[in-house]
């Protein structure tokens, strides 16, 4: 048998986490991905997906990158390099946004948080070097671009991570004022944490920055609730698949717009009316007249899991690929997303993809396949 | 009823000129949650190391292959609607497929229960 998956795109030499002993000593079985070593799975994907759905998982993303912006014109400059509301802002706010090159393609998708003198973003681990470069480059030089290497990062995700994460948090408000997209300073068993009510596994949930050096304390605290197990990349991956989100590398590229990746969301009303973001001609044009082809969803006859690289075809014509696919073992059936023709994009629209020589009947699905649960108001 | 193993993780049970194959527990532990199995058409024929059937676990697909040459005699259908049968059972009730032998001494070059066990060890 060979295995064809996170078998590793190989930097040189792949970095260990900081909590890579914790991970092994977990029972963890680690690949390489995004040039480090990480947990794929503790005990199986399957049941770890299922845990995180009914309680609580904590994921190891230290991989990603964070980064601290801060200097005059900080807003501005941002502004000029995404095409995200970064003014309106306000501290303790999030949001998502991408870094577009000059055609409007994406090089990255990513999370913005205003910190009081700054914006502390963070980015996919597999491209955080092309990243900082990029904004090194088309950031003026009053712009400090802090990579924050020190810190680790965690995701606590799944319906009861509220409870587990609220008996060992102080701070100067309760966890409870956090609702989705907001972020403020915490204390974890004592150690200082950002933490902010977000994730990407479509549950309620939080992600805590740390020191690298106090990360395996804040997780031993954390599996040791009753409520929360070690999850790998996996289940990580099958969770997100779920809730409609996409992958960088995978489901998003330099070749692909926002609109045409479904994240219209993600351009502001303000900078729709104003542009002056990369590749606004292009972007702004699709967001009037539509893009030829967008990201869909897709939910698969049968048992046969569609993966990426599928091609997708309407009879005997090819008309777009799969760009993520497998189990969803909340929905019971194999999903998957892939880029179609503007006219094929409609839920409802039955195509077929293509694996190993044969055709397997699809149908364009609305995404999330499996409800978001976030916390969007106070004591909600 | 001597059983052989690959190091393709297979193992192959022999019963005259006809042959019972499937994935090894410790293949099925590798590749976690199996959630499809396509196993072989009713001969089809079969040629040592070439492509037998696909095994889908929840990450990946993995291929499997033919242990020796031979034509495949029946598919365990069963795991068309149990594909799970590969993790509780793979070395009884997860069986993949059946196949006659068409060059017995091609047995020869596979691994006893014991070399078998130690060559995992070495993984």
């Amino acid at each position: 048998m060979t295995e064809s998956e996170f078998t590793g795109e190989e930097a040189v030499e792949t970095a260990t986490l900081p909590l890579d002993a914790w991970h092994r000593a977990k029972g963890g079985r680690m690949v390489e991905f995004a040039g480090y070593w990480m947990p794929i799975q503790y005990e199986g994907i399957m049941a770890e997906h299922l845990w995180t759905r009914e309680n609580a998982g904590l994921f190891d993303v230290s991989h990603m990158g964070q980064l601290y912006l801060s200097g005059e014109g900080l807003d501005e400059a941002l502004e000029a390099v995404l095409p995200g509301d970064v003014k309106s802002l306000t501290v303790g706010r999030m949001r998502y946004s991408l870094l577009l090159n000059e055609e409007g393609g994406i090089l990255d998708d990513l999370m913005l948080s205003r910190w009081p003198e700054g914006i502390y973003m963070v980015v996919n681990g597999a491209v955080k070097w092309e990243d900082i470069g990029h904004l090194r480059e088309a950031l003026p030089d009053a712009i400090t671009i802090n990579h924050l290497e020190e810190r680790a990062l965690l995701a606590l995700q799944g319906p009861k991570a509220f409870d587990a994460l609220k008996r060992h948090t102080t701070g100067q408000w309760p966890l409870d004022a956090l609702v989705f997209m907001m972020g403020g300073p915490y204390q974890i068993g004592g150690v200082d944490a950002w933490i902010s009510r977000s994730g990407y596994t479509g549950e309620d949930g939080f992600e805590i920055s740390v020191d690298a050096d106090k990360v395996q304390q804040v997780a031993d605290l954390l599996c040791g609730e009753p409520e929360v197990k070690p999850i790998g990349l996996g289940a990580r991956d099958s969770l997100r698949l779920e809730a409609g989100l996409p992958l960088y590398g995978h489901d998003l590229d330099e070749e692909i717009d926002p609109i045409e990746g479904d994240l219209a969301f993600a351009i502001s009303k303000r900078r729709r009316e104003e542009g002056g973001f990369p590749g606004a001609a292009r972007i702004l044009g699709h967001l009037a007249d539509g893009s030829p082809r967008k990201r869909v969803g897709l939910l698969i006859d049968g048992k046969l899991p569609v993966r990426e690289g599928a091609k997708l075809f309407d009879g005997e014509e090819e008309i777009g690929v799969v760009t993520s696919g497998g189990f969803a073992p909340s929905v019971g059936a194999p999903i998957a997303m892939g880029y179609v023709p503007r006219d094929h994009a409609a839920p409802g629209t039955a195509i077929a993809a293509e694996v190993r020589g044969k055709r397997v009947s699809c149908t364009v699905a609305p995404m999330p396949f499996v409800p978001h649960r976030y916390i969007r108001k106070q004591g909600g | 009823m001597p059983r052989y193993y690959t190091e393709e993780h297979e193992w192959i049970d022999v019963d005259g000129d006809v042959a019972t194959v499937g994935i090894t527990d410790f293949a099925q532990g590798q590749l976690g949650d199996i959630v499809f199995v396509e196993v072989p058409d009713t001969g089809a024929e079969l040629s040592a190391g070439g492509d037998a059937a696909v095994v889908e676990s929840v990450k990946a697909a993995s291929d499997v292959y033919a242990p020796v040459d031979g034509t495949v005699t029946e598919g365990n259908g069963q795991l068309e609607e149990d594909p799970a049968l590969v993790n509780s059972d793979p070395e009884g009730e997860g069986w993949f497929f059946r196949m006659t032998l068409s060059d017995k001494s091609q047995l020869d070059g596979l691994m006893n229960a014991q070399a078998y066990k130690d060559f995992i060890a070495d993984l």
